[in-house]
């Protein structure tokens, strides 16, 4: 397991449990969760990523914005071994996976929960089998299965669907139950690829606060791809505590301290053409940025 | 040129998934499971049209070759050239072309539409391997199945030979059997399960590689069921035509 069993996802409703610790020693955090060394990468003619480099340290959440087409789902396909980089290295927890084969791909896997963009749940499988799916398949116990899938549920609001089949389920469901199924096993690395677009703004704001609390409760790495502007705001303006009773608050940087455990990455062209924090991003003068952050 | 190496491309994509299935095949977990599943779907769901196609298979060929028999004056014999041919050729051919049309294309649809929705990506994300959850049951599915298949559609197919023989042209049934019996020796019975087993593979690997290789959305799935089932088909057919030549090597039979 990633990291300590003490930890645990809580909405707030149970009762005291600590905020957890930052347990790595100081040598293995200094090693970044994720970093990309010049990778390049061409369909056929057409050049979709052209020497892309970037690291997200452990703990920190990237947000990859870019347009649609901007190699963004490409990036996250890269760093599950999905599809090998034509030239450049990529790095899990110090690890170069690049000429890693299938085998050791499934271990560095192991680690990396994916959220995909149409959600890419099993057809054939139920809300439970699906995520379930992890554990299931390292032939875990069916009680502790079961815990933890309604934990899951519990922690995306979708107790009531364990039973459904995934056409049974609305598009945003279907997300939600996607991220459940990504987070079993307590992944260190989370990936979510446009996991709000197309839902409803309270909904939207509940993934948001989910990545939230594994970023500063979880101490999860992730990389989070979003076209939406609040998405950005949400992500890189708010952190989550735990009070003395164990609830959960979300509360604006500024008053307390300012939040150092985001970046963001504006794709365009195959290159990087931003890389820092959302204040830069806004203050930025570039036209393109311009407009893409105002949509005019 | 262009159709040639998109053929030799297509050949390594399929020797490559059966290479990565057989290596597969030593590490656990090994899915025992799946492969009853697809031994239900795949087995006990042709059984049904493998055995309508044997049964009247037997009755045309009988209603066919009768006639001429009976002018020769050799009508004693129809059972004989029915269980040569069927257990020779038609059984185990028409069989795997029936489950190739039923089982390929629903194989390569469902994967097709996996690869399209994503499916395939997340269960690569979630550390399975699809070549062994999801290529390895079926293909062991459909090799284990279809020589079962095959001598089910043999035993209809001279069932009907006999009953059209001794409905429309009044043969005894006795004289019949008998003349099965005469038909049929242990060389045919081993080359008619040899047959279907390296059918069923062939049919297995075929449909799975191009429900596998999908691109294109969901149009792509239909264009991959439809050559997975035309790839298929045609192979059988060569296939067939080989290992007819090599088990006549074999067996030194000087029947044919
Ligand atoms: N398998 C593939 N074969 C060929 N081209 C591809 C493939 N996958 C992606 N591309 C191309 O790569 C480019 C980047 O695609 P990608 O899916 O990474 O975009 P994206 O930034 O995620 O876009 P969106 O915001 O619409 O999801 C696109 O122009 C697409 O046409
Ligand atoms: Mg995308």
């Amino acid at each position: 397991m990633p990291f300590d069993e003490n930890i645990s996802f809580d909405n707030g409703i149970g009762g005291g449990q600590e905020v957890p610790s930052n347990g790595t020693s100081s040598v293995a955090r200094v090693v970044p969760a994720i970093e990309f060394r010049d990778v390049k990468l061409a369909f056929d003619e057409q050049v979709v990523l052209d020497g892309i480099s970037f690291t997200v340290r452990r703990g920190e959440t990237k947000i990859v914005l870019g347009g649609s087409g901007s190699g963004k789902s490409t990036i996250i396909n890269l760093i599950l071994g999905l599809i090998k980089p034509d030239a450049g290295n990529i790095l899990v927890d110090g690890e170069d996976i690049t000429g890693f084969d299938d085998q050791e791909l499934m271990r560095v896997r192991r680690k990396i929960g994916m959220v995909f963009q149409e959600g890419a749940l099993f057809d054939s499988l139920s809300v439970y089998e699906n995520v379930a799916y992890r554990l299931a398949e390292e032939g875990v116990d069916e009680d502790e299965i079961e815990h933890e899938v309604r934990r899951m549920l519990q922690f995306v609001g979708l107790e009531d669907a364990i039973e459904k089949m995934p056409v049974e389920l609305s598009g945003g469901m279907r997300r939600r139950v996607g991220i459940a199924r990504a987070l079993v096993g307590n992944p260190s690395i989370v990936l979510f690829d446009e996991p709000t677009a197309g839902l409803d703004p309270p909904t939207a704001r509940t993934i948001c606060e989910l990545a939230i609390k594994l970023r500063d409760l979880e101490d999860v790495s992730s990389i989070f791809v979003t076209h939406e502007m609040n998405n950005l705001d949400y992500l890189s303006s708010e952190y989550a505590i735990v009070d003395e009773k164990g609830y959960v608050h979300f509360e604006s940087e500024g008053d307390r301290l300012c939040l150092v455990n985001t970046g963001v990455i504006m794709l365009r062209d195959g290159c990087i053409i931003f890389s820092g924090k959302d204040e830069q991003l806004r203050a930025a003068n570039d036209p393109y940025i311009h407009r893409f952050i105002r949509g005019k | 040129m262009n159709l040639i190496s998109r053929f030799i491309l297509e050949l390594q994509g399929i020797g490559m998934l059966l290479g990565r299935m057989l290596r597969g095949l030593r590490k656990q977990p090994r899915y025992f499971g799946e492969i009853v599943m697809q031994l239900d779907r795949i087995g006990v769901g042709s059984l049904g049209i493998v055995i309508l196609t044997g049964f009247f298979t037997g009755g045309v060929l009988i209603l066919q070759a009768y006639p001429t028999l009976r002018y020769y004056g050799a009508q004693s014999s129809a059972g004989q050239g029915v269980a040569t041919t069927l257990i020779r050729e038609l059984g185990p051919v028409l069989t795997a072309l029936m489950v190739a049309g039923r089982v390929g294309s629903s194989i390569s649809a469902e994967l097709g539409s996996m690869v399209v929705s994503q499916q395939i990506d997340a269960m690569r994300a979630l550390g399975t391997s699809p070549v062994r959850k999801l290529v390895s049951p079926r293909v062991i599915a459909l090799i284990l199945a279809l020589p079962l298949l095959t001598v089910a559609s043999d035993i209809f197919g001279l069932l009907g030979g006999g009953i059209i023989a001794n409905q429309i042209y009044g043969l005894d049934a006795s004289v019949y059997t008998s003349s099965v019996r005469a038909g049929v020796d242990i060389d045919d019975l081993i080359g008619g399960i040899i047959k279907p087993l390296i059918f069923g593979l062939i049919i297995g690997i075929i449909s799975c590689y191009k429900g596998l290789s999908t691109t294109g959305g969901t149009v792509g799935v239909g264009r991959s069921t439809t050559n997975a089932v035309v790839l298929a088909s045609i192979s059988v057919i060569i296939a067939d035509f080989f290992l007819s030549k090599m088990l006549q090597g074999l067996f030194n039979s000087t029947l044919f």
